[in-house]
């Protein structure tokens, strides 16, 4: 038995047309997973800057997680192909920097797919809540 | 400083049950820039929005944040009710508390902390939020669909019949596609020619439409609404216009050892020649690669009959520029090429074919005149196997064949089943099958037909092999039902080929920058909901460039294509997305990495001077984003090395924002 369990604070950008409606799906279908997350809609998971990464870690998140359409799905053909690069990077720099590789992902999950996403983000939670808060990154002055 | 008003919605108990909605009002009173926070039972209600309109007025606010259902849902609601209040319709923002929240959390306390967080998360994002107006573009009142086949001849009639001009381009000579080769048509077997011949009448007589056949499409410039294409007419060495299709050249044309394309190589034409009787246009081709006039100068026997003096050797390409409001993809398809399914020796004897080439065997234009006979020997065969998923449903992996099904082949193969059975009731027939799928009107009915009425053998299995020993052709089979090896001493195996989409489809995919599957097919907007259109505005999909489909769906599709057409073109000027990019000039650096990322080709460079602090002009090149045609992905606000790129309506500090205010 654990005393008190660590809570923790995922930042999830789901894109528009395919992550952004399966997580609506999974919430027509109940389908739960823990309110730790947190979801950002964006139009395209190629429009999420790793600057947004870096700064949610920066100001005390434990875990992003960036959904997209499934590969040769994306609304605008290509996106998710340029995130899944450039997010492989930018994982492997932070985990350079001792952000572990569990607190990161990229996800591809379809507007029919709620299960998948409620699946996703109660695994993720549970790995991240695995590995206690984060403070690699934290810059205390951003808190008040 | 944002005046922004924050409406809390119940959502009757979808969201009250588990959300403290009071609370969340309560909590939001102090965001930074809000000047006003309720709730109230249904917000999307008439009440409900006049309580917004009512707010917006008294409070005079700027921005509004609704916390409700997914922005799926309602945000197109919001946006009119501040609309109609006098505020810009992009200062909305909607936290879904509904779906992400309420729905899938159980514990009041937790739901409503998480409320409170993404209701904070939509007030920053609103408190950065700039009215934005979708810019608005003309739209040419004419459309062009790409292809002759009964899909694009469908839909051009739809749309012509509502009295929009239409332009048919066909690469063949003709127009007619592949259901001008077919004979019969399941499951009423009329006959396919009887059914379509009038509809290509109709085409060619219609006012509105003109035909470009022997064309292709050569690029395609803009965007929904204002595309510019470049067609090319190849050279046919035939004035259309003089040319009567009488066919006295025809018959002259010394050149008579042509292997004739549209019966399947199964015979020969000349080298004029028109396809077939009802050929739309009806006018000659010379084919250049087999005519002896254009390969060495001599002969001209063409041109000396042809009494309307139709006959131009010096015919050159011809290109033509056209504008369109709306693009209709109707490609179609092809079988597949057999050369890796040797197993069934298709290049090893004439007498294994497929259901194409058979379509042509039983049909009264074809090479046999309708008669059933063996290519090989010109005899009747007596014992048909026909043999059905050849390179269909293949598993995901295998290097040959394609995963998906082919849908069609099962019906065919049991209309050509049974009216072998039906004209020459001493034939054997069996078939291979591994399922037979018949879920259409009147499809399975018509299936037990062939088993019971007309007494086809269907056997439950694969066949291994096909070896061809001197007249005959050995099949070796199994049947999985009685569990045992079945040999059958054939006359004719008819494969039922897998069909994949026209190759000419990819090319013509990466100019229109409209998207496709791994299997080549178009992809529509949206498999349910949005079908035949697709991602990329202002095109649409017709038939099977879209996925296999038998003629009464096409036929549907085509009209649903047509309708989208006409609902486009009846508007006379189109409204954009504002949440499009935009590149800040004084940042960029003119590097191209946004235009290599562009999937939609929206970002040209130009040339702009620049006065430069002392007091000189440099010409720097610079990014320019074109609104009509960019979708708002923003990929290439994240490839921007000096960050001069931003999104409309997610711009990288409402983002942030975002991040801020749940990072907390
Ligand atoms: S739109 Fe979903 S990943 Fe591009």
């Amino acid at each position: 038995m654990q005393i008190t369990e660590h809570k923790p604070l995922i930042v999830a950008f789901c894109c528009n047309w395919c992550s952004y409606a399966g997580a609506d799906l999974a919430g027509n279908n109940r389908l739960n997973y823990p309110a730790d997350v947190k979801i950002i809609r964006v139009p395209c998971s190629c429009r999420v800057n790793p600057m947004f990464v870096l700064r949610a870690f920066q100001k005390g998140a434990d875990g992003v997680i960036i959904c997209g359409c499934h590969p040769g799905d994306c609304h605008y053909t290509s996106g998710n192909y340029y995130a899944r690069r450039r997010m492989a990077m930018l994982f492997s720099m932070l985990d350079y920097l001792g952000i572990e590789r569990e607190r990161t992902r990229v996800e591809w999950v379809s507007a029919a797919e709620g299960a998948k996403f409620s699946a996703t983000m109660n695994d993720f939670v549970e790995k991240v809540t695995k590995l206690g808060k984060n403070k690699r990154l934290e810059d205390l002055r951003c808190k008040k | 400083m944002q005046r922004i008003g924050v409406f809390v919605c119940w959502c009757g108990s979808n969201i009250a049950g588990t959300v403290d909605v009071k609370a969340v009002a309560e909590a939001l009173k102090f965001e930074p820039g809000v000047v006003h926070s309720t709730d109230y039972q249904y917000m999307c209600s008439q009440a409900g929005q006049n309580l917004i309109k009512d707010a917006i007025k008294e409070h005079n606010l700027t921005g509004i944040v609704v916390c409700s259902c997914s922005p799926r849902m309602h945000e197109a609601t919001f946006r009119k009710t501040a609309q109609s209040a006098g505020i810009n319709p992009y200062m909305v923002e909607i936290a879904n508390i509904r779906e992400q929240c309420s729905w899938v959390h159980k514990d009041m306390a937790i739901g409503t902390e998480k409320a409170i967080i993404l209701g904070k998360a939509a007030v920053a994002k609103v408190n950065l939020n700039a009215p934005l107006t979708p810019g608005e573009s003309p739209v040419t009142k004419r459309a062009l669909v790409i292809g002759g086949g009964i899909a694009g001849i469908q839909t051009a009639l739809d749309i012509a019949d509502a009295g929009f001009e239409v332009d048919i381009v066909e690469k063949k000579p003709t127009i007619g596609g592949k259901m001008a080769q077919l004979d019969k048509t399941f499951p009423t077997l009329d006959c396919a020619a009887c059914i379509l011949t009038p509809k290509m009448v109709d085409v060619a007589q219609h006012e509105k439409i003109r035909i470009f056949s022997y064309s292709e499409v050569e690029s395609v410039k803009g965007f929904v609404g204002n595309f510019n294409v470049t067609i090319k007419k190849h050279a046919r060495y035939v004035k259309e216009d003089l040319c009567t299709g009488c066919g006295a050249c025809v018959e002259k044309c010394p050149q008579k050892k042509v292997a004739n394309e549209f019966n399947l190589n199964m015979d020969n034409r000349h080298a004029i020649y028109i396809p077939f009787a009802q050929a739309v246009p009806k006018v000659a081709t010379i084919d250049p690669s087999a005519c002896t006039m254009l390969k060495t100068g001599k002969c001209g026997v063409c041109s000396k009959i042809c009494a309307a003096g139709a006959i131009d050797y010096t015919q050159k390409d011809e290109y033509i520029e056209e504008k369109y409001g709306a693009i209709v993809v109707a490609t179609g398809f092809n079988p597949i090429s057999l050369e890796k399914f040797d197993e069934y020796a298709y290049s090893q004897s004439k007498d294994v074919i497929t259901s194409l080439e058979f379509e042509r065997l039983t049909n009264a234009a074809g090479p046999t005149a309708g008669k059933l006979l063996r290519p090989s020997d010109g005899k009747h065969p007596h014992k048909i196997v026909f043999v059905q998923c050849v390179g269909s449903r293949c598993s995901a992996g295998a290097e040959k064949g394609k995963e998906y099904c082919s849908k069609i082949c099962c019906m065919y193969t049991a209309k050509h089943a049974m009216l072998v059975r039906d004209k020459y009731p001493d034939t054997e027939v069996y078939v291979f099958y591994i399922d037979v799928r018949t879920p259409g009107k009147n499809f399975d009915e018509f299936y037990r037909r062939a088993v019971e009425e007309y007494g086809v053998h269907y056997i439950k299995g694969m066949v291994g092999k096909v070896t061809p020993e001197g007249e005959v052709l050995k099949v070796q089979g199994s049947d999985l039902i009685n569990n045992k090896q079945i040999n059958i001493d054939a006359d004719l195996v008819v494969l039922a080929a897998a069909i994949e989409p026209d190759k000419s489809a990819r090319p013509l995919a990466t100019k229109l920058t409209a998207s496709m599957d791994t299997n080549d097919f178009f992809t529509e907007a949206h498999p349910k909901l949005r079908p035949v259109e697709s991602p990329t505005a202002g095109v649409f999909l017709s038939g099977a460039c879209q996925g296999p489909k038998d003629i009464p769906e096409t036929v549907s599709q085509a009209g649903a294509a047509a309708a989208k057409v006409i609902g486009l073109l009846a508007k006379d000027k189109l409204l954009g997305n504002p949440c499009v990019a935009r590149s800040n000039e004084l940042l960029c650096n003119g590097c191209s990495n946004c235009e290599k990322v562009c999937p939609y080709g929206a970002i040209t460079y130009i040339d702009k001077d620049f006065r430069m602090p002392d007091r000189t002009t440099r010409t720097r090149r610079i990014a320019q984003v074109n609104p009509a045609v960019c979708q708002g992905c923003g990929a290439c606000t994240v490839t921007c090395p000096s960050g001069a790129m931003d999104l409309n309506g997610f711009t990288n500090g409402q983002i942030m924002a975002e991040v801020d205010a749940i990072c907390k």
